[in-house]
């Protein structure tokens, strides 16, 4: 702990400790991509056609929904908050993305941009609530959750719709083996995570959910910070909605849906790595926590496993992820330490 | 009359403040129909208010922990289907006896395994939870999926549900008094109720002053899945059946019904008056918004909107702008 036994320390142990550090803070991120690899490579090589571009494709597709709305989930988590309404605003997009985005080129375009505000705005209302009204996250996402799936009841009382055939298409085909839906995933990603993990809103999200008494003694934006947090979560969120009207080509406000999305998300942030208690982790974990939770339901299927059987593996899987957190009580020598 | 006066005073800004919006809700109904002051109606809707009842006093300990118990829906339905599986488990002479005693057994289990993962795994109490109802999903499945089960309730069952111990009360509101007077004494007046709101506050000085912390934490979530499946029973009564999701439609109104009542959703604050208040009024905001079905003020509007969604959006705006009157948080100092 004291400054002059690092200083002794020669230049190379201390590049290897350095190296040590930064592998343990990525723990989390580091095996579920193991895991996830495992998985898949054991999943295509059961595969009767092996892992045709087709296979991939369509795990692609099936995994980039659940992906996006996890990493939507990450940003609020990060924050120490959670956001109960990413299913519901998910499937609010999608019901909105059925009956706009249609028609010529440019009315496609301009429904598209309507479905992120839209989207967007539900997460920017999650935000203002949260901040100006001081509420607890879980309540107010609960109660929004409510509000959004009424709207979408409303935009879609039966299901139907439909979306450009074009831009569908465009959506949820591989060229030379590589799914569009991955090429969209890599492009979040790069465009909205990285940006926002390298600025100072960003950080600012970090600071919060480690110590939200510190990050406001520093001079931190809190209230922007959250804001903006909810609002990309809503944004990310719609992206997976418009996907998912490409993918099948209707929109469907059914709850069901919506609460499958929403546990499923948590369920894939937590298995990436970060913590619930916010402060810690990245959304690039939660993608493949994501992918982790969807080739788990494959797998299933390839085992041949009886269909009634797949719940409840996967709330053992869900169990399992979730107490292999625990090891790390082995470690603690202060049992304080053990204690909020 | 000095306790009377004493019991006013004691009534916090939040369960006042609920009582008042269930007496607006009741004169706006009269407004639209008298009949929603009449004696028959009130009954039912205490009638409807105790199932949410029974599962909100489960929740209202945990959520006062600062915990939450997200696996309340499948530990209802399994609380119900096992309470009708038990005659095909046990044989009809001791099955008819045993179906309530072994359902509520199920959700004990479900809420012992909850409680050892919280407590003693230190997992999250919101992430673990959801596992459990998922794991119950799957077994519920699997029980149905595999072989048909006896799905009929007993006529004992029955019987608990709408029969009547006391004259004009129904059973089930009486089981909720029961159980509500018994939560209010362990709340205030045992070691193990202070325990309760001291661990929501902070766990870690109740583990200082001696307290086996984790064996409370287990307490509540047994208690939280026995009350889940204890409900469910009731409704598998009510219904004259028990089947697959029955429980889905109250996760929401039941941590509705508790933070509304004004428990702290971070726990160590709250009272059980408040969440009958909370109860009560979600109850009778579901049943208001399905009398006066506004959909057809909507539709002479030209507006074409399902009656669900509306239910949905105004159960939604109910609860934040409830909150918005007294559950703010203190600015951060």
């Amino acid at each position: 702990m004291s400054t002059g036994m690092t200083a002794t320390t020669s230049g190379g142990r201390r590049a290897w400790e350095g190296w040590g550090h930064r592998v343990g803070a990525q723990r989390g991120l580091l095996i579920a991509v193991a895991i996830f690899a495992i998985m898949f490579a054991y999943y295509g090589y059961m595969q009767p056609v092996g892992l045709s571009s087709n296979v991939i494709n369509t795990a692609a597709n099936k995994g980039v929904l659940l992906a996006l709305i996890a990493m939507a989930q990450t940003l609020p988590v990060l924050t120490g908050g959670i956001d109960l309404s990413v299913g519901t605003i998910f499937v609010l997009t999608n019901c909105l993305a059925s009956n706009i985005v249609v028609g010529s080129p440019f009315m496609t375009a301009l429904g598209v941009i309507v479905v992120l505000v839209v989207g967007a705005m539900c997460g920017a209302i999650n935000g203002l609530i949260v901040v100006y009204g001081r509420l607890q996250p879980i309540i107010v996402t609960i109660a929004t959750s409510a509000i959004f799936y009424g709207l979408a009841l409303v935009l879609r009382p039966q299901p139907g719709g439909s979306i450009n055939p074009e831009l569908a298409d465009l959506m949820t085909r591989s060229t030379y083996w590589v799914p569009s839906s991955l090429i969209l995933l890599i492009g979040v990603v790069l465009f909205v995570w990285l940006p926002y993990r390298r600025s100072v809103v960003g950080r600012a999200a970090y600071a919060i959910g480690s110590s939200e008494q510190a990050a406001y003694m520093s001079g931190v934006a809190i209230g922007r910070a959250k804001i903006l947090a909810y609002t990309l979560a809503g944004l990310l969120s719609s992206i997976a909605g418009l996907s998912l009207t490409a993918l099948t080509y209707t929109g469907e406000a059914r709850a069901a849906l919506a609460a499958d999305y929403t546990l499923n998300s948590i369920a894939a942030v937590v298995i990436g790595g970060t913590s619930l208690f916010g402060g810690a982790g990245s959304a690039i974990g939660s993608i493949f926590g994501a992918f982790v939770m969807r080739t788990v339901g494959d797998l299933l299927f390839v085992f041949d496993m009886n269909p009634v059987l797949q719940p409840l593996f996967v709330g053992i899987v869900l169990l399992f992820a979730v107490s292999l957190g625990s090891v790390r009580l082995l470690r603690i020598k202060n049992k304080l330490d053990l204690y909020r | 009359m000095a306790a009377v006066m004493r019991l006013f005073s004691n009534i916090d800004k939040a369960t006042a403040i609920a009582f008042a919006c269930i007496l607006l809700l009741l004169f706006l109904g009269a407004l639209y129909d008298p009949n929603f002051l009449s004696a028959d109606y009130l009954l039912q809707q205490l009638l409807t208010a105790s199932f949410l009842g029974v599962m909100a006093t489960g929740m209202m300990l945990v959520i006062l922990l600062g915990h939450i118990d997200l696996s309340i829906p499948w530990t209802i339905t399994m609380g119900a289907m096992m309470a009708t599986a038990a005659t095909g488990f046990f044989g009809d002479s001791l099955g008819y006896g045993l179906a309530i005693p072994f359902g509520i057994f199920a959700g004990v289990c479900v809420g012992f395994i909850n409680g050892l993962g919280v407590a003693y795994l230190r997992a999250p109490s919101m992430i673990f939870t959801l596992g459990m109802n998922a794991v119950a999903q799957g077994l519920m499945v699997f029980h149905t999926g595999g072989f048909s089960p006896q799905d009929a309730v007993t006529p004992l069952m029955r019987q608990v549900v709408v029969g009547h111990i006391i004259p004009g009360v129904a059973n089930p509101v009486l089981i909720w008094a029961v159980l509500g007077i018994m939560t209010v004494f362990v709340l205030t007046r045992t070691s193990l109720g202070r325990q309760i709101y001291a661990i929501g506050n902070r766990e870690r000085a109740v583990f200082l002053s001696g307290v086996d912390t984790r064996r409370v934490l287990v307490i509540c979530f047994v208690i939280s899945g026995a009350c889940s499946a204890f409900a469910g029973v009731l409704l598998a009564g009510w219904a004259n059946r028990s089947y697959q999701a029955m429980g889905d439609p109250y996760l929401l109104p039941t941590i509705a019904a508790v933070v509304l009542g004004g428990t702290n959703v971070l726990g160590g604050r709250g009272t059980y008056l408040g969440t009958v208040a909370g109860v009560i009024l979600i109850t009778l905001l579901q049943s208001i918004l399905s009398v006066v079905q506004p959909q057809y003020m909507l539709a002479a509007m030209g507006l074409k909107v399902p009656p669900e969604s509306i239910r949905q959006i105004v159960f939604g705006m109910v609860i934040v702008g409830m909150m918005l009157l007294y559950g703010r948080e203190k600015l951060v100092r």
